[in-house]
């Protein structure tokens, strides 16, 4: 082995390191400024001028405006869950459990992931994409020099209006899913109804709801940072709107997947700490 | 709306310096400037001498490297950002994409400052105050309930200043409000400029562009940048007579276009 190899091998890991190291530490950086951009302007949300006519207009674009969507994909997301949980239980003769399975596994775990996929593709792409033109078509300028807080008046309401929805829609989803449920279970595959709501409200507790909805609001509270902060800082004239725009939809869509593990294992040591359904 | 500022200048700008890259190079490089009350001032330069930098410095929306910004009395350096949002109600600023709020119709473009800093008007005060704004720009009142993209370019730029007017601004600023704009177009800006100048007495008008022509027919004092620096500043007569070789080849460019 010759000295100038030696050398360049050691550059190349050098520069390999310190490239990770750099992604590493940017990627912290970004963390800590969304979680600023997030507070500073939650902050702004009890200075005046109140803007309730604003959070208003925004939870009926992501909360209302995302009814259907929500109702759609959640009964059929119940319909199949329910039927592949059948096929699995019927060989082991267990399809009277087919219910609360699929009821815990849509209120604590596919309930709040789906509705916050969904609503961070639909309302978070179009927050960010909003708020992007109005960067680039020097809209927030014009705010900043009428004397209008920009975090105040564009960022809080959304964030806000998000954190408020996405608990109900939640709600619906998993309502919605166990009527996809039912409907399988009961009218197609003809299962007793009795059984069906007896062993759901036997093994679905109020807190196993609860957890859904709380993954919910820390989903919307996610997406909806992410996607204005997104929106917020765009450069770059109409190509700048549809990358910050892409941006925000995926770190959305994937930091609720990747963070809904997390929670899951936090949400478990509280319920050990707390002694709530043994830990489960 | 009478002046509280009775100062001889509306705008100090004293040695201002601003670097974006910590120091590394300076895109205002010691900028000394100062423009009279009530003076329609043009300010004018090549692309990527520091106009619109030196613009945002005015604004508020940068902070300066170092030396002074005063605008009608007060160094910005002093006011924190509250202090700062609510100063800039003094300014009216029409962009140069008219920079319209696209979900609001022209009416409600024009209302919207006054709802925010006028909480005390009723709504048909608002709104009277709007429809003289927009009648004092000389926009037909049959477009006031349209969107932003239901008009034309021309109609934009009018309710923009209809806009930039509502608070009775002391400083009215427009950035390159002619760039891109057919020559019928810029003269109808230009002449609305000028007029609107005339009607709002006391009001200091600040123009950036590198429209010469038009600095030199309606503004009655230039001011010429060059490399982060004021290159010269006077009448149209003290840049016609000037030997700067800059400037020189830039009136002749200017002047033949």
């Amino acid at each position: 082995m010759s000295a100038d190899w030696i050398l360049k091998t050691a550059n190349g890991m050098d520069q390999f390191f310190g490239s990770i190291t750099n992604k590493i530490k940017n990627f912290i950086l970004l963390i800590g400024d969304m979680t600023l951009f997030g507070y500073g302007s939650l902050k702004l949300l009890f200075a005046q001028p109140y803007r309730y006519g604003e959070i208003l207009k925004h939870m009926e674009f992501i909360g209302n405006q995302s009814i259907g969507i929500i109702a759609l994909t959640s009964v059929f997301t119940g319909l199949a869950l329910s039927f592949q949980v059948y096929l699995g239980f019927k060989l082991v003769n267990a399809v009277n459990l087919v219910g609360p399975t699929v009821a815990l596994g849509i209120t604590r775990e596919l309930g709040p992931v789906l509705t916050g996929l969904i609503v961070s593709a639909r309302a978070g792409g179009a927050m960010a994409a909003r708020l992007g033109t109005m960067r680039v078509n020097e809209q927030m300028d014009a705010l900043d020099v009428m004397g209008v807080n920009t975090k105040q008046y564009l960022i809080a309401p959304r964030i806000i209006a998000a954190l408020l929805c996405m608990p109900l829609l939640t709600a619906l989803f998993d309502f919605m899913a166990m009527v996809g449920c039912w409907f399988l279970c009961i009218k197609i595959i003809g299962l007793d109804q009795a059984i069906f709501f007896e062993k759901i409200s036997q093994t679905v507790e109020v807190y196993h709801i609860n957890e859904g909805l709380f993954k919910g609001l820390i989903f919307g509270l996610l997406f909806s940072v992410v996607c204005t902060y997104k929106g917020f800082h765009t450069t770059g004239g109409a190509k700048g709107v549809g990358e910050a725009t892409n941006r925000g939809v995926v770190i959305s869509m994937v930091s609720i997947i990747i963070i809904d593990y997390f929670l899951m294992n936090l949400i478990r040591i509280y319920y050990l700490i707390a002694g709530i359904g043994g830990g489960f | 709306m009478a002046s509280m500022f009775k100062g001889e200048f509306a705008i100090e700008l004293t040695d201002l310096k601003k670097s974006f890259d910590q120091g590394k190079d300076f895109v205002l490089k010691g900028l000394d400037l100062k423009i009279p009350r009530g003076s329609l001032t043009a300010i004018i330069g090549f692309s990527g001498t520091g106009k619109s930098v030196m613009l945002k410095h005015i604004l508020g929306l940068y902070k300066p490297t170092s030396g002074r910004v005063e605008i009608l009395g007060k160094d910005l350096s002093t006011l924190d950002e509250n202090d700062l949002t609510k100063f800039r109600c003094n300014y009216g600023v029409l962009f140069q994409s008219a920079a319209l709020f696209d979900d609001m119709t022209v009416i409600e473009n024009v209302c919207f400052p006054l709802d925010e800093h006028r909480r005390h008007l009723k709504k048909e005060q608002v709104i009277q105050i709007a429809y003289d704004k927009l009648n004092m720009v000389g926009l037909d009142p049959k477009h006031f309930e349209k969107l932003p993209s239901q008009i034309s370019g021309g109609m934009q730029k009018r309710t923009g200043l209809a806009r930039a007017l509502a608070l009775d601004p002391e400083i009215l600023i427009y950035d390159e409000p002619t760039t891109g704009l057919d020559p019928i177009l810029t003269e109808m800006v230009d002449n609305l400029i000028v007029e609107t100048h005339k009607l709002n007495q006391g009001t200091t008008s600040v123009m950036v562009s590198h429209d010469l022509a038009a600095a030199f027919r309606i503004a009655d004092f230039i001011v010429m940048l060059d490399a982060g620096k004021v290159l010269l500043s006077g009448t149209a007569q003290d840049f016609f007579k000037s030997d700067i070789e800059l400037v020189k080849r830039f009136v002749d460019k200017g002047m033949k276009h």
